[in-house]
């Protein structure tokens, strides 16, 4: 009876496939030793972005229905129609097709990817489209970027406004790998690449933009749990991706911004730093 | 003939069928080891890598170095994609099957055909070269992204080793053309007598519409490719923008767009998805209907969804760069096309799924691989929805949930065909069955070894898990998942291992396996016509075609398979 065995080996598929998926949501207990708990998303601080957990969520119960079904069905497949010596008189069935059929699950699907494709409109706009609003003098105006995030090989460079209070002129301050932000207010940076291509990330405000050599981009979110932050680079750009990260630490909005940081301790890598010297073990102290 | 042009340099589609099964399996196995090295690393960061690190990385005192791992991570890709599942799908089973399933005698242009599998050795030399130049080897990740890969002093890889791999792209891409006019050329004129369309078998529409893709695709791959072997050689600045500053000195030239290779990249390479998994499809289906004793369920809207695939193909490669800078108005637009391309994949599934309903299934190891595949293509299939939903992107990107995706379809999906398919037709291929005994244990720990590695990428990409990284365990963020990643690590050792059993099967039955008559299968399609291995030239009579392929448990005859060229009628009586 070795169809039964690889049965019931399929229909392990949707058992532990949604199992698994159940365990890691509940987050709770462990498996030798290990806590289930840091399975499923990150905390998430950035109110902008609650809607794409809402969507990450939402795509993964519709998912799970229909991995279910199709698994399950799969499974009893093998179990009910599998040839054995039990079922010598009992022939296939010839049926070669059934338009009712294909047009129930042509439609339904449809449906249900169309509904998705619009649902998301919004939740796309929101975090890549319509910078956040802030109304000075009685007038609503887009809110300005706070701070310059250059990305280089292999660590971040963040420009605040100097004494003139604003971007991009000559007495901007310079601090490496230290972003300081205000709790609670929408924050927008703009963020650039001085060599190749990085990719500026927060996983925990689910912030993610590529940072390309030749274009300024905005990206904006608001932090509202003070704490810090990991910026990590996603977009590989050569042999010290992997430790190319900053602090971002958000504060209390009226904490002054520029000297919360402490520069001496933050470099990753020192500027100019030959960036073909290899480096084998390197731990890096924060 | 003497040996040399009978099987080197031969012009016997059969022939360059097996040197591209061949090759592209020994890139396999190079391809696995390198995924495994990855592996150790990320288990097991900094640490000496027994017996083979003093040998392989005797500078760096027996580890693995984060120049090498890049390099790995950029070949690991480079020879799975570019060498071993387009290959093997479009150039051996293509090569082997495309004059047998219609019933040609051979391709249409014997001798493009040979050279179609001599470009790939330029290729092949090419990238072993790379290893050698300075750096280790290209390290800008399978894809390329200029300006790393363009900048010499931006990567130790990205010097004469990037070179070599441009160069080796190229004669991948030459010998795939080739291949996919003879491919088109072949199934549309050197059909037998009565094989209309549609009576083809879904492997030979799946050919036809892979080889349609890489014909208008590749094009705009080998121009790019070009183009940055310009940037690097004749100092043009395509993709190099003002201003660029690496390390502290400033390039010179600019003007160039660093997105503008995405775009090109991708308008290849998303088409090129579909390559390594149409064929795949196709001989699924021809598998499936074949030892379901069954006829494939909704014959017609599954070559209609293969079709609607192949052209959605064309208008979704925007996907991969969701959060790259580009216009996120043009994202979105990417995402609604993405977000189509799910349902011909989804009624593939049902119409798969109505095939098995209902029939007596012959559980053979090449049917437990394509029943595999159907579950492994489910997940991948899916996670691929949550991919096209744009704004979960923004956090999933370039995470392991990327990885495990196109695992669970590349892996999971097409390689199981693929496994499965040499199962399949290795009688036709040899004339000897392979042990049902040896590749059953193969199925089973291969299919549990491949969830063990891949299923908890999900959980790691769910935590924000960074591609690309050689070590996780000095971040906050990620430390707590080593033991995750070491489980992974066991797993994918295992999984290589495994390999063995088939690896001695494959060569072990050459010899000792049981003799096939033509037709051990008892199936339909017009290679099982041929003598088993087919001599020279194929068939040895005229053949006619009289019905499609998938005539199986017809009521009212006594065998429960109808073979294409079988003149006789339902009733028993001869028709002409």
């Amino acid at each position: 009876m070795m169809h039964r065995f690889w049965a019931i080996l399929f229909s392990l598929v949707p058992v532990l496939g949604i199992g698994l998926y159940v365990l890691a949501v509940v987050g709770k207990g462990s498996i030798g030793g290990f806590s289930l708990a840091g399975l499923w998303l990150p905390e998430n601080a950035n109110p902008y972005a609650t809607t794409i957990d809402h969507l990450f969520d939402l795509v993964h119960i519709i998912c799970g229905v229909v991995l279910g079904i199709t698994t399950s069905v799969l499974a009893y497949v093998i179990w009910r129609y599998a040839d054995h010596s039990g079922r010598k008189n009992e022939a296939a069935q010839y049926v070669t097709h059934n338009a009712l059929l294909e047009w129930i699950w042509t439609v339904i699907p449809a449906a249900i990817l169309v509904f998705l494709g619009f649902y998301q409109l919004q939740v796309w706009a929101d975090n890549k489209m319509n910078r956040p609003l802030e109304i000075v003098d009685g007038q609503s105006q887009a809110v300005e970027p706070m701070a310059l995030v250059v990305g280089k090989q292999f660590g971040w460079d963040v420009y605040y406004p100097g004494p003139d209070g604003r971007l991009g002129t000559a007495d901007d301050q310079r601090i490496e790998n230290d972003l300081t932000v205000p709790v609670g207010q929408p924050v927008v940076l703009r963020v650039e690449a001085q060599d190749v291509l990085h990719s500026f990330a927060i996983p925990g405000l689910r912030v993610k933009q590529d940072v390309v050599p030749g274009m300024t981009q905005l990206v904006w979110f608001q932090v509202d749990k003070p704490g810090t932050y990991e910026i990590l680079c996603m977009e590989l750009c050569g042999w010290g991706h992997y430790k190319m990260r900053a602090r971002m630490k958000a504060v209390a909005p009226s904490a002054p911004v520029v000297a919360q940081t402490a520069p001496a301790d933050s470099a990753i890598i020192e500027p100019g730093a030959s960036t073909t010297t290899p480096v084998v073990v390197e731990e890096v102290q924060d | 003939m003497s040996f040399l042009t009978k099987y080197v340099f031969s012009s016997d589609h059969k022939v360059i069928g097996i040197q591209f099964l061949i090759s592209s399996l020994i890139w396999f196995l190079v391809g696995g080891l390198m995924a495994a090295a990855m592996r150790w690393q990320l288990a097991w960061p900094w640490s000496d890598m027994p017996i083979l690190g003093s040998w392989l990385f005797e500078s760096e005192g027996g580890q693995i170095s984060p120049e090498y791992y890049t390099m790995l991570l950029t070949m690991h890709g480079t020879v799975m994609v570019f060498f071993v599942v387009i290959p093997i799908l479009a150039g051996a089973f293509g090569n082997f099957l495309i004059p047998l399933m219609i019933g040609a005698d051979d391709m249409a242009f014997p001798k493009l055909n040979m050279l179609s599998y001599w470009f790939m050795w330029p290729a092949f030399i090419c990238l072993l070269l790379s290893f050698a130049a300075p750096g280790f080897g290209p390290a800008a990740g399978w894809t390329s992204y200029p300006p790393l890969a363009v900048f010499e002093k931006a990567a130790p890889g990205s010097g004469l080793a990037q070179t070599l791999w441009l160069t080796g792209l190229t004669f991948v891409g030459i010998s795939s053309m080739m291949g996919s006019i003879n491919y088109i050329t072949t199934i549309v004129q050197m059909r037998a007598p009565g094989m209309t369309f549609f009576r083809l078998p879904m492997t030979i529409w799946a050919m036809l519409i892979t080889a349609i893709l890489q014909a208008f695709a590749l094009p705009v791959l080998t121009a790019a490719v070009l183009m940055q072997i310009a940037d690097r050689l004749l100092g043009t600045c395509f993709f190099i923008p003002e201003g660029a500053l690496v390390g502290d000195s400033l390039v010179q030239g600019g003007g160039g767009q660093a997105l503008l290779w995405q775009h090109l990249f991708w308008f290849y390479s998303h088409p090129a998805v579909y390559i390594m998994l149409l064929p795949a499809m196709g001989m699924a289906s021809d598998i499936l209907s074949s030892m379901a004793r069954k006829p494939l369920f909704g014959y017609r809207p599954m070559v209609y969804s293969m079709v609607s695939i192949g052209g959605l193909g064309f208008i979704v490669w925007g996907h991969h760069m969701f959060v790259s800078g580009m216009q996120p108005l043009v994202g979105a637009a990417f995402m609604l096309t993405t977000i189509l391309i799910a349902l011909p994949s989804g009624i593939k599934t049902f119409n798969w799924l109505a095939t098995l309903w209902g029939g007596r299934l012959q559980l053979t190891t090449g049917m437990l691989f394509c029943l595999g595949f159907i579950a492994m293509f489910v997940i991948g299939g899916l996670s691929g929805v949550l991919m096209a939903v744009a704004p979960v992107t923004i956090f999933i990107h370039d995470t392991y949930y990327i990885v495990a995706h196109f695992h669970y379809v590349l892996f999971g999906g097409t390689s199981l065909i693929v496994i499965g398919s040499i199962y399949h037709w290795y009688p036709k291929m040899f004339g000897r069955m392979m042990s049902e005994t040896l590749g059953k244990i193969h199925f089973f720990t291969t299919f549990v070894l491949i969830n063990c590695v891949f299923f908890p990428m999900h959980f790691l990409g769910a935590q924000g898990l960074p591609r690309r990284y050689a070590d996780f365990t000095h971040t906050d963020s990620f430390a707590h998942l080593q033991p995750v990643n070491e489980f992974i690590t066991y797993s994918a050792f295992a999984l290589v291992a495994v390999q063995v059993v088939f690896i001695l099967n494959f060569f072990g039955s050459m010899l000792f396996g049981r003799k096939a008559g033509n037709n051990p299968w008892n199936a339909n399609s017009l290679e099982w016509v041929a003598a088993s291995p087919p001599p020279h030239g194929n068939f040895t009579s005229p053949l006619v075609v009289y019905r499609g392929p998938y005539e199986y448990s017809v009521p009212g005859r006594t065998s429960d398979y109808w073979m294409q060229t079988d003149p006789e009628e339902a009733d028993g009586q001869a028709s002409h």
